[in-house]
């Protein structure tokens, strides 16, 4: 309220005060919105094609960028605000959603039509080949191994995340050190795949059977007398599973945050009674907790499975793609940045589209329910 | 009834042990990955490519204590050294007794015999030279194990660390203050195509970002932006968006009306109202999802391949550390140090901003 009262003290808009001013008020708006873009439009150029060292134009881009949006935002409101009133209340809300709307439609809205069209073309996007491009993806050998891999990915990585997610939840939620515990097992949600992927393939690295093995899986394996493998390339299929496991260590930690502040919620009550009631923990689990959780269970599901259709930089550093551990977005990549197949390249990115329409349909229908819009 | 007590006593410090057993387990297992990565990257360039970095650890080892020409013996023969016998690919191997080792190193005619004993040491030469390599642009030189040396041009990390910033940092904060706009609107404005937009905005959250990058890119060739900070950072906005509008909506839209309408009572104006007042009060989720995208977008290695993946002087840590995966991937002295040096912000930002990320992921987790 001490805010709401301060804020009283300033004029609220230049068209309120005398006539006099206001010209000058409106020039002053016109005025800044002209500099503005000027700076603005001189930064790029710097940005572009400047040679200064590179914390300088680390710096510059950053004020450049952050404060160009700002900037931006101040000087269009203080034009409208020079509009009369009843426009000024029309175009207002604009100002707001406008700049966000725009960019999301430039962004997201308008590509997937086009992706649409261009996934209708045929390799160069000169001719229309209707859905010639469909059938290749349903059809061609690489693609039907991609499509494999890709339900292992999301069968055994979305399954065992989720699973070992809850079970780290459930644990955490009965030890000591609980808050530690999460820590750790969450830690790696900040490490990029690419990095994860350094971190796995070290742990994978073979050496020749004579010489000591510096990756951890290989020397354990030696240790235990067996023999040194190339885990991510020659044993296949099953160089896949272990592609997966790096996954897993990384989104695990997700699922279990949010499993952890489901069971939180569990009213402690209905446990004990149900223990009271000579329940075992086994059925507390199943009759009790896993109801009550239900829908996180399918947050969390939903995410994990969206996250792993779309699996890409895990792949493309481990293997690229090779050894028969191509996946979907591999594909997308392989097709249209190497083969330059435009039109395949498309139709795959459609396929990733189609696969998650369930879900946007389900979110909006969630949406829809939510009064008060 | 005391016995029934004791017996309940015992089963619950034994599920006690049980769940800390299996959660110690998992932790072991998630942890080591990284910490070998980490202690990796402070050891030698031989040390890593001799022995495992578990070799820091007090282990046994075979140390050669004396060392000796074989004499006149006959090596087609069984040989008796130290009073241990075997023929002479036996002695290749290594033969062990009376608490030694002993072993023939080289061939028959100038080999030598070693004799070793199993002793407690640890490897613990530490240097910071990996990351100095790694970081630097210049050249250096290394001496290889035969004596010669070799002159390598250093991985400059360090350029490419300035460029994850200025891309990740604009590109964090843009989206922001592009959605907390857009929030205020949905949530405080009346306008005609509001819930249009909004079940626009709700439809895009789970669209994956592959979709875009081919009609963005040609938009991009077709302007000439690609390849520039700004490309980029429209990209990751446009990425970042839909779940920055929906999570600020949530937020904003929650804060009590009457602080707005008493505001309005005394003549500010919306832009007055969210700048001096809704922004301050919505910090927490603004950090929440700035963190989330701060760490999406410093990860990122698809979006920055695509749009600046032209121009090697802008690339950001993922591209670089991908390269050299591809183009050194057994140099793993330079990889280690590399792969930490990309993980050592995000890893800072996430530990010390932990609980406003894990607000920020509990508020809403569905990104396309």
């Amino acid at each position: 309220m001490q805010q709401a009262k301060k804020l009283a003290g300033q004029p609220a808009s230049g068209s309120s005060n005398g006539g006099g001013s206001a010209i000058v008020q409106t020039f002053l708006s016109i005025t800044a919105a002209i500099v503005t873009f000027l700076v603005l439009w001189q930064g790029f150029l710097f940005l572009r094609d400047s040679t200064a060292p590179k914390w300088v134009i680390a710096i510059i881009a950053i004020l450049w960028g952050v404060g160009g949006v700002a900037a931006l935002y101040f000087v269009a409101n203080s034009l409208i605000e020079q509009l009369p009133l009843k426009l000024r209340d029309a175009v207002l809300p604009y100002l707001f959603v406008g700049p966000a709307m725009a960019i999301l439609i430039w962004y997201l809205a308008l590509p997937t039509v086009r992706t649409f069209w261009f996934s209708l073309l045929d390799r160069n996007s000169v001719n229309f080949v209707g859905l010639q491009n469909y059938i290749d993806v349903f059809s061609e050998r690489f693609m039907l191994e991609a499509f494999r891999n890709n339900l292992v990915w999301i069968v055994v990585g979305a399954t065992s995340s989720v699973l070992i997610g809850l079970l780290v939840a459930i644990l955490a939620d009965r030890s000591r050190f609980e808050n530690l515990a999460k820590s750790l097992i969450f830690l790696p949600m900040a490490i990029s795949m690419v990095g994860a992927g350094v971190i796995w393939n070290f742990i994978y690295e073979v050496r020749d059977a004579a010489d000591p093995q510096i990756g951890l899986l290989n020397a354990i394996v030696v240790a235990l007398g067996g023999q040194p493998q190339a885990w991510t390339s020659l044993i296949q299929p099953w160089n896949n599973l272990f592609l997966i496991v790096i996954v897993i260590w990384l989104q695990s930690g997700f699922a279990m945050v949010l499993f952890s502040a489901a069971i939180k919620g569990v009213p402690s009550e209905v446990l004990e009674a149900a223990r009271m009631d000579g329940a075992t923990e086994v059925q507390v689990f199943f009759r009790i907790m896993l109801p009550i959780i239900r829908p996180t269970v399918i947050t969390v599901s939903t995410t994990v499975v969206i996250f792993t259709l779309k699996i890409f930089d895990v792949v493309m550093v481990m293997t690229g793609g090779q050894f028969g551990t191509d996946v979907i977005a591999t594909q997308f990549y392989r097709q249209y940045f190497s083969n330059r197949n435009f039109g395949l390249g498309s139709t795959i990115a459609m396929v990733l589209l189609i696969a998650v329409i369930p879900v946007m349909i389900y979110n909006l229908r969630q949406f829809r329910e939510r009064e008060a819009f | 009834m005391a016995a029934k007590m004791a017996d309940s006593k015992r089963s619950v410090m034994l599920s006690d042990i049980l769940v800390n057993g299996v959660l110690v387990l998992i932790c072991l297992v998630w942890t080591i990955p990284t910490f070998g990565l980490l202690v990796s990257s402070f050891r030698t360039r031989d040390d890593i490519q001799t022995s495992g970095w578990w070799t820091i650890f007090p282990h046994r080892e075979w140390r050669v204590t004396e060392e000796y020409p074989p004499g006149d013996v006959d090596s087609r023969a069984v040989m008796t050294f130290e009073g241990l016998s075997g023929t002479f690919e036996e002695f290749r191997e290594g033969v062990e007794g009376n608490g030694v080792r002993v072993q023939w190193i080289g061939n028959r005619r100038t080999g030598r015999i070693e004799i070793q004993e199993r002793v407690w040491t640890t490897r613990t030469d530490f240097t910071l030279a990996n990351y100095a390599n790694v970081l630097s642009g210049k050249t250096y030189e290394i001496r290889q194990p035969n004596g010669s040396i070799k002159t390598e041009q250093g991985d400059n990390f360090n350029n490419a660390f300035f460029n994850s910033l200025t891309v990740a940092i604009p590109a964090t904060v843009i989206p922001v203050l592009i959605a907390a706009f857009a929030a205020y609107g949905f949530a405080w404005m009346r306008f005609p195509g509001r819930k249009a937009l909004f079940i626009l905005v709700v439809a895009l959250l789970v669209v994956p970002l592959q979709i875009a990058l081919v009609p963005i890119l040609r938009d991009y060739v077709a302007l000439q932006l690609n390849g520039t900070f700004l490309a980029i950072w429209l990209a990751h906005t446009g990425f970042g968006l839909p779940l920055a509008i929906y999570l600020l909506y949530n937020y904003i839209s929650s804060l009590p009306r009457d602080i707005l309408e008493s505001a309005f009572m005394d003549g500010a104006s919306h832009f007055v109202i969210f700048t001096r007042l809704i922004l301050p009060l919505s910090v927490p989720a603004l950090a929440s999802f700035a963190i989330f995208q701060y760490l999406w977008v410093w990860n990122d290695y698809l979006v920055a391949l695509i749009f600046i993946g032209s121009k090697p002087d802008v690339q950001v840590l993922t591209m670089r550390l991908a390269d050299m995966v591809g183009s050194r991937g057994a140099d793993w002295h330079l990889l280690t140090a590399g792969a930490f040096v990309s993980m050592a912000l995000p890893l800072a930002v996430f530990l010390l901003l932990q609980r406003f990320f894990v607000r920020g992921l509990l508020a809403g987790s569905v990104k396309g």
